[in-house]
C-alpha cells in the first residue's frame, strides 16, 4: 500500500499559479464593489449598462484567448513541443466558455438598448462564427488518435481559424453596411467618448482582472492536462504490471 | 512549379477517371442538387415573384451542399488499401497531392453547377438575364467555388483522419468558409437582380479573391502537416 502511494506521487501545481490566485480573491472583490456600489448607474439603460463591465472583459479574454491558440498552434509547428500543444488547447477551452459569456450577456444588454435580442452586426456575427470555428476546434482535439497526430490537425486548424477571423469581421462589416445601412450611432458603445470617467475606470479595473483570470484558468488547466497525462502513464504502467 | 503540378495533374486525372468510370459521386450530387431544388419549391412558392431574391442564395445552397457531399468522398475513399500511405511515401511535394485533390473537386463541383444552376432557373421561371449577366455570374460562381473547394479539400483532408468524418466536415468547413458565402451571395445577388450597381459586386469579387489566394497558399503550405505520419 505504502508503495503505491509513492507511485502516486501528483505533480503539484506552481507558486506562480498560487500566487495569481491569492492577487486574484480581492481582485474580483474589488471589481464587483466598482461595478455594482461605486460606479454610477448609467441614465438611458439604466442597471443593464453594468453588465457591459463583464461583456466587454470577457470579449477582450475571448479573442485574447484565440489570438494564443493562434500563435501556439504555429510555435507547436515549428518547435513540436507539447508545451504549445497544452497550452493552445486549454486556451481554446477558455476562449469558448468566454465566448459563451458574451454571447449570453451581449443579448441581455441588447435587449434593452437597442430593443432586440440580437442584431447582425459585425462584432456580434463575427463572435458567433468565432464560437463555431472553436467548437469545432475542440471536436479535432477530441478525436481518438495519438497526441502528436491530433496536436498537428489542431495545430493546422488553430492557424486556418486565426487566419480566417479578420476576413470574416471584414465581410460581415461590409454585408452589414450595405444591407441595413443605419443600425445603430456610435453613441450606444459605452467605450465611446461620452462616458464618465469614473466609469471608464471601472472597465479598465474590470477587464484588468477579467484577464488575470484567464491566466489563472490557463494555470489551472495547465495542470490539469499534467495531471492527465500522469494519470495516463500511471494506467499504462498497471497494465503492464498486470500483463507480466 | 512543373515539379509540384505534373504530379497533381496525374492525381487529378486519377481521380477524374474513375469517376468517368464509376459516375458515383457526380450522379450521387447532381441528384441530390435535383431534391434540394425540390425542396425549395415547397419551401418558398416559385410562383410568387419575390421569390426571386431567393435565387442567389439558393445557387450557394445548392453548390455547399453537393459540394460537402462530394468532398466527403474525396479522402475517405483513398483510405481502402491505405491509398494515403502511398501519396505519402511517394517522392513528390505534398502541395502537388492537394493540388490534385483540389482540381478533382472543382471539376466534379463546376459539372454539377453547370447542370443545377439552369436547372434552377428553369424551374423557378427566372427569365431577366442577359449575355453580360451570365458573363459575370461565371464569374462569380467560379471565384466562390474556388475558394470553397480550396478550404472544402484542406478540411477534408483533416477531417478524414476521424472515424465520423462525415459528420466532422460540415462543421468545420462551414464557419471557415463564412466570408466566401456572404461574399458570392451578396455578389451574385447583384448580378442576377441590379446589374447596374456592378461596382458593388467587383468589391464583393475582390474580397473572394483575396479569399481564395489567402487560403490556397495556406492549403499549399500547411498540408503537408496535414498528411504527415
Amino acid at each position: 500500500m505504502k508503495q503505491e502511494n509513492e507511485l502516486i506521487k501528483l505533480p503539484e501545481p506552481t507558486l506562480f499559479h498560487r500566487i495569481l490566485v491569492i492577487i486574484s480573491i480581492p481582485m474580483v472583490m474589488t471589481a464587483l464593489y466598482l461595478v455594482f456600489i461605486w460606479s454610477p448607474v448609467e441614465k438611458r439603460m439604466g442597471v443593464v449598462q453594468k453588465i457591459f463591465y463583464f461583456h466587454v472583459g470577457s470579449a477582450w479574454n475571448a479573442f485574447f484567448a484565440f489570438f494564443i491558440v493562434g500563435l501556439f498552434s504555429l510555435l507547436y509547428l515549428w518547435k513540436r513541443k507539447r508545451i504549445y500543444d497544452m497550452i493552445a488547447g486549454v486556451s481554446a477551452e477558455i476562449g469558448v466558455v468566454f465566448t459563451a459569456i458574451v454571447l449570453t450577456t451581449g443579448p441581455i444588454w441588447g435587449r434593452s438598448a437597442w430593443n432586440a435580442w440580437w442584431s447582425w452586426e459585425a462584432r456580434l456575427t463575427t463572435t458567433l462564427i468565432l464560437f463555431f470555428i472553436y467548437v469545432a476546434y475542440i471536436m479535432v482535439r477530441n478525436l481518438d488518435m495519438e497526441w502528436q497526430k491530433k496536436a498537428r490537425l489542431s495545430a493546422v486548424l488553430g492557424i486556418i481559424g486565426a487566419l480566417n477571423v479578420p476576413i470574416v469581421y471584414m465581410s460581415i462589416h461590409w454585408w452589414e453596411s450595405n444591407l441595413h445601412p443605419v443600425v445603430m450611432g456610435n453613441t450606444d458603445d459605452p467605450a465611446g467618448s461620452g462616458m464618465e470617467p469614473s466609469m471608464l475606470f471601472t472597465l479598465i479595473f474590470s477587464v484588468f482582472t477579467m484577464s488575470l483570470l484567464y491566466g489563472i484558468f490557463m494555470q489551472k488547466g495547465l495542470y490539469v492536462e499534467k495531471l492527465r497525462l500522469h494519470v495516463a502513464k500511471l494506467k499504462a504502467k498497471q497494465h503492464d504490471k498486470m500483463v507480466s | 512549379m512543373k515539379r509540384i503540378l505534373m504530379p497533381a495533374l496525374a492525381i487529378a486525372g486519377k481521380d477524374l477517371y474513375s469517376e468517368w468510370k464509376t459516375k458515383q459521386v457526380v450522379t450521387t450530387m447532381l441528384i441530390f442538387s435535383g431534391l434540394v431544388i425540390v425542396t425549395f419549391s415547397f419551401a418558398f412558392d416559385p410562383s410568387n415573384q419575390a421569390v426571386r431574391a431567393l435565387i442567389p442564395g439558393m445557387i450557394w445552397m445548392i453548390t455547399i451542399f453537393a459540394g460537402i457531399l462530394g468532398l466527403n468522398r474525396s479522402f475517405v475513399s483513398e483510405q481502402r488499401n491505405d491509398h494515403i500511405h502511398g501519396f505519402i511515401v511517394a517522392p513528390i511535394d505534398p502541395a502537388s497531392i492537394f493540388l490534385g485533390k483540389f482540381i478533382a473537386n472543382f471539376v466534379f463541383v463546376a459539372a454539377v453547377q453547370m447542370i443545377a444552376i439552369p436547372l434552377l432557373f428553369v424551374l423557378f421561371d427566372f427569365r431577366a438575364l442577359t449575355g453580360a449577366s451570365i458573363l459575370y455570374l461565371t464569374g462569380v460562381v467560379f471565384l466562390g467555388t474556388f475558394g470553397f473547394i480550396t478550404v472544402g479539400t484542406f478540411l477534408a483532408a483533416l477531417s478524414a483522419n476521424s472515424k465520423s468524418s462525415e459528420m466532422l466536415l460540415p462543421i468545420l468547413l462551414l464557419p471557415i468558409a463564412t466570408p466566401i458565402i456572404i461574399a458570392a451571395v451578396q455578389a451574385t445577388k447583384i448580378v442576377l437582380i441590379d446589374l447596374e450597381a456592378i461596382s458593388g459586386a467587383m468589391s464583393w469579387m475582390q474580397l473572394i479573391f483575396v479569399y481564395d489566394l489567402l487560403f490556397f497558399v495556406a492549403g499549399l503550405i500547411l498540408f503537408e502537416y496535414v498528411l504527415e505520419v
